[in-house]
């Protein structure tokens, strides 16, 4: 009962959020100085063929009324004509989104690697250097941006020890046989290693840039919740039957200690996903974050329009999603 | 042992930052060349440890002959005054409205509380690049941008520390002694939010001074000609393999700033925290 009731709750204030959103997008875009429509058109067009053009993109209405359309449209899933490439805006979203959600996803599963890793070597070897030493790799990764990393991995792994791709996500020369843009879920049921290997190549560099700092998160956050329940009584029991350290914390430490961690990995990535935009442009990877840069620059309203309430609901949906499952997970809300 | 550690970061990092701040105000007399003097014969000019240089480029030149360390010195002029100007609104900005929330609650505090929930739906770095869009490339844009995306992170934290603190006896006793509540939010309430509200400003600048870069590197910042460090990162990417310098000096002096910014942060942190100390 407790679980519907927020569930019902969460998913209003969703709502709220996401109208907040698509308000703020609208208005804000329509104050971009320059005429999208006078770019369209050749040099030499009349006033006449741009008053017909706008007409045509609803850019001579009133902006409420403009407001009015799109939101309508939205509503039904119609997001509007891209202006630069005069194709669907859900169509041309929809078809970069899987390369940024598998982005997104191999950085996560980089970043718990990573992070839980440095969590479980920094509670084994608790109060010694190599505590010391997890300690200030955290600090370090956390310090910096994502931005920042991708550059180093970039000139380090990309450069001076060339192993992995600097740009794009898959090799162009390569013959693609894919139906789905989930390239690397597909090349691995079609059984093509060949290209699954090829496509890692191009995704590993910028998918390790954005797990480093949520990576750091999770190794600061865990650990300290496992150091804290090493010392709950259950732990010393498991310890007193003669299990080894290593046995302790995997078996009897970490399910408990895994919770907390749970939620603020949730907002961080959040974070991780905003991230993409940057370094999907810095290794001029295909996803949603290098189409709405160029959206942007070329000033395509519509598009960037699409972008965003797409970024806004994936968000709020990782938020409501770490939130239910907080409350799935944790027994005494379970309960109540 | 641990606390001596931290001292050294503290000081490290604000050494650094020190540096900065005086290659920055000394740039024009400093700056070896003209950082916006093109020679096309002295283009691509590697660093002084490597053979074929000319002398007198320590760092080299970009691809349009332009000496590195001279944009380097300027670019720290761009990156402190947005450091600066940029997190010391937003602090003042974001700080005020957490307050409001925190310690007057009701509407006040379901209005800004809603606001940033909306604020955390929009993708940062997307938005921003937005706003330069819609405001058009120049550093009052910058700044206007980071105001307009970081102030919900003062707004937060402040909001929940002020909450936590207008729970406390003392400041219930200011009410009794005869404060009002405007009063009592100013004299109890923000001295003791105020180291927070310290540690998250320099946080800030480390952020405002990463939001500029990324800015440039996207083209979006002040004009390309004027030396940024983003700026010339870009330019930089675009010729990794033939001039890696153009690339890895500006970008080792943002790191550190970055890092510097942000290990004073953590160091005041725990200098501030009663818990810590």
């Amino acid at each position: 009962m407790q679980i519907l009731r927020l569930t019902i709750l969460r998913l209003l204030t969703t709502l709220v959020t996401l109208a907040g959103v698509a308000v703020i997008v609208f208005f804000v875009i329509r104050v971009v100085p320059g005429n999208p429509i006078a770019m369209m058109l050749p040099p030499g067009a009349t006033e006449a063929d741009i008053a017909r053009l706008s007409a045509l993109y609803g850019l001579d209405q009133p902006l409420v009324t403009q407001f009015g359309i799109w939101l309508g449209g939205v509503v039904q899933g119609d997001f509007g004509t891209s202006i630069t490439t005069r194709q669907p805006v859900l169509d041309l979203v929809l078809g970069r989104l899987p390369a940024t959600l598998e982005l997104s996803i191999m950085a996560l599963v980089m970043a718990v690697i990573i992070g839980g890793a440095a969590a479980l070597i920094g509670t084994r070897g608790r109060g010694t250097r190599t505590e010391g030493a997890v300690d200030v790799a955290n600090g370090m990764a956390l310090s910096v941006p994502d931005f920042l990393w991708g550059l180093v991995l970039m000139l380090v792994l990309g450069v001076l020890f060339p192993v992995f791709h600097i740009s794009g996500r898959v090799t162009p020369s390569l013959d693609l046989p894919f139906v789905t843009n989930f390239y690397l879920f597909e090349s691995l049921v079609r059984l093509r290693f060949d290209l699954w290997a090829d496509l890692v190549a191009h995704m590993f560099m910028p998918a390790l840039a954005l797990a480093i700092p949520l990576a750091a998160v999770i190794g600061q956050l865990l650990k300290q919740s496992l150091k804290e329940t090493m010392n709950l009584d259950y732990v010393t029991l498991a310890r007193t039957k003669g299990y080894g350290e290593t046995h302790v914390i995997l078996r009897e430490a970490l399910r408990n200690a895994v919770l907390p961690t749970l939620t603020l990995v949730g907002v961080q990535f959040t974070f991780l996903i905003g991230g993409t935009v940057i370094i999907e442009r810095l290794f001029s990877y295909e996803g949603l974050g290098n189409m709405a840069i160029d959206a942007v620059i070329n000033r395509d309203l519509p598009l960037i329009q699409g972008i965003v309430i797409l970024f806004a609901v994936i968000f709020t949906a990782v938020n409501l999603i770490v939130d239910l499952a907080y409350a799935v997970l944790n027994p005494r809300l379970r309960h109540a | 042992m641990l606390r001596r550690r931290a001292g050294l970061r503290l000081w490290l990092s604000a050494l650094w930052l020190a540096a900065l701040v005086l290659a920055a105000l000394l740039a024009p007399w400093i700056s070896p060349r003209d950082p916006l003097t093109q020679d096309l014969f002295l283009a691509r000019l590697p660093p002084f440890w490597v053979a074929g240089t000319e002398p007198g480029y320590l760092l080299g030149t970009d691809s349009l002959g332009r000496d590195v360390l001279s944009r380097i010195l300027h670019g720290a002029r761009v990156a402190l005054l947005v450091a600066l100007v940029a997190g010391g609104i937003t602090c003042l900005i974001g700080a005020t409205f957490g307050l409001l929330a925190g310690f007057l609650r009701g509407w006040v505090d379901m209005v800004i509380s809603r606001l940033i929930d909306i604020w955390m739906a929009f993708p940062p770095v997307l938005f921003s690049i937005l706003l330069i869009a819609v405001l058009g490339p120049s550093l009052t844009s910058i700044i206007i941008a980071i105001v307009v995306i970081d102030w919900t992170r003062f707004a937060r934290v402040v909001r929940a520390e002020a909450m936590a603190q207008g729970a406390m006896d003392y400041v219930a006793s200011a009410r009794v002694a005869g404060r009002g509540r405007i009063g009592t939010m100013l004299r109890e309430i923000l001295p003791n939010v105020l180291p927070t509200v310290v540690v998250l400003l320099t946080l800030e600048m480390g952020i405002a001074v990463i939001v500029e870069a990324i800015l440039s590197f996207v083209n979006l910042s002040i004009s390309t000609d004027d030396p940024t460090w983003g700026g010339m990162i870009s330019e930089g990417r675009t010729s990794i393999y033939q001039a890696w310098w153009v690339l890895v000096f500006p970008l080792i002096a943002l790191f550190l700033t970055v890092l510097a910014f942000s290990q004073l942060g953590e160091g005041l942190k725990d200098r501030f925290d009663p818990v810590l100390r």
